[in-house]
C-alpha cells in the first residue's frame, strides 16, 4: 500500500480547511441558536457526514483508484453493519419508548 | 555476488509484503473498533433523555470547552500528517520535531477531557447518577483511553525513529499510527456531532 506519491502538504491543508469550515458551521449554528429542532439536527450531520468523508480522503488517503479493494471492501462491509446495529436499535428502542409513553 | 543480492532481493520483497499485510489487518482492527463506536454511539442516543432527575446535558456541557478539544485534536491531525509528509521525504529530524508537536497537542486534549471530567464529577455528575452520564462517561472515555493509547504509541515511534532511523518497518508503524490517529479524529466528529452539540440545544 504504497501512496506516498500523493502526500503532499497541500492535500493535508486544504483537508484541515475543509474541516474547519465543517466544524465552525454546526458549532455556530447551535452558539448562535441560528436554527432549532430538526433543521439543526439536519445541518449538524450532514456537516458531520460531509466532515467524516473529507476525513478518509484528505488524510486517510483513500481514493477508488490507489486503495486496495480489500480496504474499500472492509470499510463498507463495516458501514452496512453499523447502519443495521445502530439502525436497528434506535428503532427498536424507540418504538419501545412510543409505546411505553 | 549475483545469488546474494537475489537473496537480498527476495527478503526485502518478503518484508514488504509482510508489512503490506500488517497494514491491512490493521485496517480490519480499525473497522472493528468503528463498530464498537457505533454501538457505544447508540446506547448513548438511546440512553441520552434518561438523566433520573440528576443533571441534565444542557447544565453539564460545556461547548467553549468541547471547541476546546476539537480544536486541539483537529490540529493534531494536521501535524502527524505533515510528520508523514516528512517521513516520506526521509527527513528523520523533522519527524520527530512533528511527532513531537502532535504528542503536545494529544497530551493538551486528554488534559483538557480530564479536567471535564473532574468538574463534573465534583459537580454531582459522575457517571453513577444517572443512564445518560454512565453513556456519556463510556462513550467519551473510551475515545479518551483511545487518544491516551494513540499518546503512548507517539512516544515509542519518538523513540525508534530517534534510534532506529527510519527503516523500512518504523515507516511501515508510523504509517499505521497514523491512521489510528486520523481515526481517533474520525470518531471525535461523531462526539461532538451526537453528544455535545444536540447535548446544549
Amino acid at each position: 500500500m504504497d501512496h506516498s506519491a500523493e502526500r503532499s502538504l497541500s492535500t493535508y491543508l486544504t483537508g484541515f480547511a475543509l474541516a474547519v469550515v465543517l466544524t465552525a458551521i454546526p458549532f455556530g449554528l447551535v452558539w448562535g441558536g441560528l436554527l432549532t429542532g430538526t433543521a439543526a439536527y439536519g445541518v449538524i450531520a450532514v456537516a458531520a457526514v460531509l466532515q467524516v468523508v473529507v476525513h478518509l480522503v484528505f488524510f486517510l488517503h483513500l481514493n477508488l483508484k490507489s486503495t486496495p479493494a480489500e480496504n474499500l471492501f472492509f470499510l463498507g462491509f463495516a458501514a452496512v453493519l453499523i447502519c443495521i446495529m445502530v439502525g436497528g436499535s434506535l428503532w427498536i428502542m424507540m418504538d419501545l419508548h412510543h409505546r411505553m409513553m | 555476488m549475483a545469488d546474494t543480492s537475489l537473496a537480498s532481493n527476495v527478503l526485502e520483497h518478503e518484508e514488504r509484503q509482510s508489512l503490506e499485510s500488517r497494514e491491512f489487518g490493521f485496517w480490519i482492527y480499525l473497522m472493528t473498533d468503528a463498530v464498537i463506536f457505533a454501538l457505544l454511539f447508540a446506547t448513548y442516543v438511546v440512553l441520552s433523555q434518561n438523566s433520573a432527575a440528576g443533571p441534565t446535558s444542557k447544565e453539564v456541557f460545556d461547548l467553549r470547552h468541547t471547541a476546546g478539544e476539537t480544536v486541539l485534536l483537529l490540529l493534531s491531525s494536521l501535524t502527524f500528517g505533515i510528520a508523514t509528509i516528512s517521513m516520506v521525504a526521509g527527513k528523520g529530524g523533522r519527524v520527530v520535531q512533528w511527532l513531537f508537536v502532535t504528542l503536545l497537542l494529544g497530551l493538551g486534549f486528554l488534559a483538557m477531557e480530564l479536567i471535564e471530567f473532574r468538574g463534573m464529577i465534583q459537580e454531582g455528575a459522575g457517571p453513577d447518577v444517572s443512564g445518560f452520564l454512565s453513556a456519556f462517561f463510556t462513550l467519551v472515555g473510551t475515545h479518551g483511553l483511545h487518544v491516551a493509547f494513540g499518546v503512548i504509541g507517539i512516544c515509542v515511534m519518538i523513540g525508534q525513529v530517534l534510534v532506529k532511523g527510519l527503516t523500512l518497518p518504523v515507516r511501515s508503524r508510523l504509517v499505521r499510527l497514523g491512521l489510528f490517529w486520523h481515526f481517533l479524529d474520525i470518531v471525535w466528529i461523531g462526539i461532538f456531532s451526537v453528544v455535545y452539540l444536540p447535548g446544549v440545544m
